[in-house]
């Protein structure tokens, strides 16, 4: 192709995934940015190794905690790593996000509920095994 | 890669349109005109990411309904080292980190940001994965192989199957470089990093899951 | 050396499939050779299979369904032929034979037939309707048509060298394991449909990219015809539900490669988890299919009707609650297997509620004909025989969504029956119907009207005769899958449903002579204009068949119904628009890639399922080396000049121009 290499002015509209908002930024400003999110996660990864070790902590609440902070850390990755932001530039990447985000919740809910119900309902593949000899 | 150079020869994706989804509907001049390569390359990967996350979670469903079938065998909590995996999340957040470093650096086409970020990218990425085959060489010698149990055959394809995408991602790595290296910054080759620091961050991202899911929850039991 | 492969694996002392692959050998060779004589192989080359053109893969996809629906339903009509023989009786097909059939025919129908068929149709025509040149990722469509065919020849392959999966369509743990299928059928399945996997899961992401990303000028989402919408909501599916399998066929694999205990009776392993996951698959799946066939049934009753289509915004929001419903009921495929009263209802009503879309789309079909000036041409035959068909396969379907009724039901031939009547009722006529309206648009001729009329007949009569006595047999206890019985009741409904199969085989024929024939008089049924039907949508703006470029310029869209309305302001001034300022155009330029990674996934599968493991590696080295080869080429286009596009379209232009003369606006 016979583009010109003369950096990436990407024109005004969608952006894509990953991508820093459109218009060029300074080097500087970038690396903030990542620098900020890379703290984030280290704090939130800290609390969590923390937590998950720790009887200061109501035990019951653990598990749910734990996944709270991880949400939150692919939170801190989404934003600051892959630049997913609300704008409307970025509406068809939420979007997809969210198509996912509903999958992935439908499956391992489901799956998690169906199987619950199939593992109660159903003999020990023990017993089954023995009624066959 | 320049847009909007007013006459620009027109591609197969003509760039040359100013119009954006979000103008107001009545704007009598053309709507959602072809969008540049560079968001429909980055846009298609995104998909192909959330179909890879849609993969992941068939695993970890699997594993979540196998994590107590232990077939009289150890569970999560006589295996896990948390502080190798504490290490190994280091690496993989770092490496993520240096990711992006690199790709600040292949925009505004700076070698050393560049190749020595990826490089870095690299030697995290790898300190991640011979940790983790130490790891499971370790549980193999005990025999706590995959085939022991039905949870350590889904903890092994998990964790396995996220360990084979940073395999791929390292030779992926070591590819961009030899691009850049033998045809420099060029608008196809920025495309393909942009996809890969996409395809790290989203492996970091689901190691978020799994060292929650599988070791933290596992070992906490 | 040659791992678990030895000459027993041919089966000699089977005349059935020796004879069969005997056949289908000679033949395959004696077309080659022909070929080869005929000095076409760098035309094949150049055009065809190196192409990237969407035009030319979504020809290809539809070949390769054409060709897989011909072994598929010889499967059938064996399976047809044993049942009406075997009352008190073996009939003529062993066991492990028969077994073998009803896996493959399923198998294939679904996966090399209909999925093939489906998205070639989306190949051909989503980007001419959305007034583009070509998918977001030309190279990658290319290599999803070519692993796709992997599959299908490794299938095929099975029938000669080894044995195909004896389990079913969907291989079922504990049968499916090692243990109980030790031999090398199983595997031909299990890789088979990883490496096509792959390529439909690439289809899916390229065309949600195209229809979403790729317009002409002017055409926002609720101007796309309703085929690119439902094209939208399958490969929204695709992209959500084939990981699924992959994800499932792994485990399986893993089982019975690494001795994994997934689904094993022993160290843990729940088989259920299997069934739970595969049908999250399958269930979007039969919804892959039957969207585009419904994007068929918008086009083909709103062209016929001569009228716009009822309720386009009423359709897409149908089409998109399909797409997400669809991942809410996949427990009404096994409901008997103890889920439990909670669990079944929950999924019961869901089941229930995702009619109400459908019938939505129904309503709107039927209300577009009303008061349309209805033209009684082949596709829209098979569009109102589609709306009779579906509707009692739809009824038959929420019955099942009933999980009391699906006690009694599942499994037994009235299962059968209904899926038949949905898969073919829908997908097939459906695919039938696009066929026959997009042709012309392909090929530059149109089919032979008679021939089609009466290949539709015998479809429809013959699935009526073929099926409806499955309906009875299921509720006279039958269950499916039966190599032999002795049930004297059953017995005359087996015989009416193998008349019907033959009925069937008669409307295939008419349907080969119906190509034939075509081909023959192609000059007669020329179209010259490219747009046969009075069409409403962008395809029908192009030449037939399109130029490589599609569109001369990217047209600019006002409405709905794009093209109708340049055609209603060209009729009123009796003129074509003002010719446009031609420039170049820069098109991707052909590849090998897609070639040669299938032909080494085809190694790959053969050397994994008998254990050959130094072929293994060769094979994945070598796609491995094929990608970084395609990554590093330089020119990833060609030209071509203005004046080369300049002269394609004055022809195309002189031939509306004459055609004009002879046309009025509508009323």
């Amino acid at each position: 192709m016979s583009h010109t290499n003369r950096g990436l002015h990407l024109h005004p509209g969608d952006t894509a995934p990953g991508d820093e908002i459109a218009g060029g930024r300074e080097v500087v400003e970038g690396l903030l940015g990542y620098l900020v999110g890379l703290a984030l996660a280290t704090l939130i990864t800290v609390v969590a190794f923390f937590i998950s070790q720790t009887t200061l902590v109501w035990q019951p609440s653990i598990p749910i905690a734990l996944f709270v902070l991880a949400v939150a850390q692919m939170g801190v990755h989404l934003v600051f790593f892959l630049h997913i932001t609300s704008g409307p530039d970025n509406t068809n990447n939420i979007l997809a996000l969210a198509f996912g985000v509903l999958i992935v919740l439908l499956l391992i809910g489901g799956t998690l509920w169906i199987m619950y119900h199939m593992n109660h309902n159903m003999m020990p593949m023990e017993q089954i095994m023995r009624m066959q000899q | 890669m320049s847009a909007a150079q007013g006459t620009a020869e027109r591609g197969p994706y003509p760039i040359g349109h100013d119009a954006t989804e979000h103008r107001e509907p009545h704007a009598e001049h053309a709507e959602r005109g072809v969008v540049s390569k560079r968001i429909i390359v980055g846009y298609g990967f995104w998909i192909f990411l959330l179909s890879d996350i849609v993969m992941f979670s068939a695993f970890f469903a699997t594993y979540a309904v196998l994590s107590d079938a232990t077939a009289g065998g150890p569970s999560g909590k006589d295996l896990f080292h948390l502080n190798t995996v504490a290490i190994e999340t280091a690496c993989l957040l770092l490496s993520s980190f240096t990711c992006g470093v690199a790709s600040i650096g292949a925009r505004a086409h700076n070698d050393l940001m560049y190749y020595g970020a990826m490089a870095v990218t690299a030697i995290f990425g790898a300190g991640f994965l011979s940790l983790e085959i130490h790891e499971f060489a370790g549980m193999v010698a005990i025999g706590a192989g995959p085939s022991r149990s039905a949870f350590l055959s889904a903890f092994f394809t998990l964790v396995g199957c996220h360990g084979l995408h940073v395999t791929l991602g390292l030779m992926w790595l070591l590819t961009m470089m030899a691009q850049v290296f033998a045809k420099g910054y060029r608008a196809d080759i920025l495309r393909r990093v942009l996809c890969f620091s996409l395809f790290w961050h989203t492996l970091d991202i689901i190691w978020i899951a799994i060292f929650t899911v599988v070791y933290l929850m596992g070992a906490a039991q | 050396m040659l791992g678990k492969l030895t000459w027993a694996a041919i089966p000699f002392d089977q005349p059935i499939p020796l004879f069969a692959g005997a056949i289908v050998g000679v033949i395959l060779l004696a077309i080659l050779i022909y070929i080869a004589l005929k000095g076409w192989i760098p035309y094949l080359w150049r055009e065809w299979i190196t192409s990237v053109d969407h035009k030319r893969i979504g020809v290809m996809y539809i070949f390769l369904a054409g060709v897989m629906l011909l072994r598929g339903f010889s499967d059938a009509i064996m399976m047809r032929s044993q049942q009406a023989l075997a009352f008190h009786s073996e009939g003529y097909l062993p066991p492990d034979h028969y077994d073998q059939i009803f896996s493959a025919h399923g198998t294939l129908m679904i996966f090399f037939v209909a999925m093939p068929f489906v998205i070639g149709l989306m190949n051909v025509v989503v980007p001419l309707q959305l007034g583009v040149r070509d998918v977001a990722f030309p190279t990658l469509n290319s290599v999803s048509f070519w692993l796709t065919a992997t599959g299908a020849l490794l299938v095929n392959v099975s029938l000669v060298v080894g044995e195909f999966a004896r389990t079913g369509w969907l291989p079922f743990p504990p049968l499916s394991e090692l243990r109980y299928s030790p031999g090398v059928g199983v595997d031909y399945y299990l890789w088979s449909l990883q490496i096509s996997g792959v390529g439909t899961l690439l289809t899916g992401v390229n065309f949600v990219t195209t229809i979403l990303k790729i317009h002409a000028p002017g055409m926002t989402y609720m101007r796309m015809p309703v085929f690119c919408w439902t094209a939208l909501a399958a490969n929204l599916l695709i992209v959500a539900a084939f990981p699924i399998l992959t994800a499932t066929l792994a485990m399986l694999i893993l089982d019975r490669y690494l001795g994994f205990h997934f689904f094993t009776n022993d160290a843990g392993g729940n088989l259920m988890i299997f069934m739970n996951l595969i049908w999250a698959w399958g269930h979007p799946e039969v919804y892959i299919l039957i969207l585009p066939a419904f994007g068929v049934f918008s086009e083909v009753v709103s062209t016929f009707s001569r009228k716009p289509l009822f309720g386009y915004r009423s359709m897409v929001i149908a089409t998109m609650a399909i797409c997400i419903i669809a991942f809410m009921v996949w427990l009404h495929h096994f409901f008997t297997m103890g889920a439990g009263a909670d669990v079944n209802a929950v999924f019961g009503i869901a089941s229930m509620i995702i009619a109400v879309p459908t019938g939505v789309k129904i309503y709107n079909w039927l209300f577009t004909m009303y008061g349309g000036r209805i033209v009684y041409a082949t596709p829209m035959l098979w569009s109102i025989g589609f709306m009779i068909t579906f509707i009692i396969g739809g009824m038959t379907g929420v019955l099942f969504a009933v999980p009391p009724a699906d006690f009694l039901l599942h499994n037994s031939l009235f299962l059968v029956a209904h899926f038949h009547n949905v898969i073919i009722g829908g997908v097939l006529f459906g695919a039938f119907a696009g066929y026959t309206f997009w042709f012309p648009k392909a090929f530059g001729f149109r089919l032979h009207e008679g021939l089609g009329k009466a290949a539709f007949w015998c479809w429809f009569i013959g699935f009526y005769l073929a099926f409806v006595p499955l309906y009875v047999l299921g509720l006279l206890g039958m269950t499916r899958r039966m190599q032999h019985y002795d049930v004297p009741a059953w017995h005359p409904w087996t015989l009416v449903a193998f008349v019907g199969a033959v009925a069937i085989l008669v409307g295939i024929i008419f349907q080969i002579a119906q190509l034939v024939v075509s081909f023959r008089h192609r000059e007669e049924l020329r179209d010259l204009t490219g747009d046969p039907w009075d069409g409403r949508s962008l395809e029908w703006s192009t030449a037939s068949p399109p130029p490589a470029f599609n569109f001369a310029v990217l047209p600019n869209v006002e409405g709905g119904d794009a093209y109708w309305t340049i055609k209603q302001r060209v009729l009123e001034q009796q003129t074509l628009a003002a010719e446009p300022e031609y420039e170049d155009i820069e098109v991707p330029r052909n590849s090998a890639t897609g070639f040669i990674c299938a032909f080494f996934a085809t190694f790959m599968g053969f050397a994994l399922i008998w254990y050959i493991w130094w072929l293994v590696a060769v094979g994945f080295v070598g796609a491995f080396v094929t990608f970084v080869a395609f990554a590093w080429r330089d020119r990833t286009e060609d030209v071509i000049p203005a004046d080369e596009v300049a002269r394609i379209d004055r022809i195309n232009r002189s031939a509306r121009s004459a055609a004009l003369a002879q046309m009025q606006p509508a009323e």
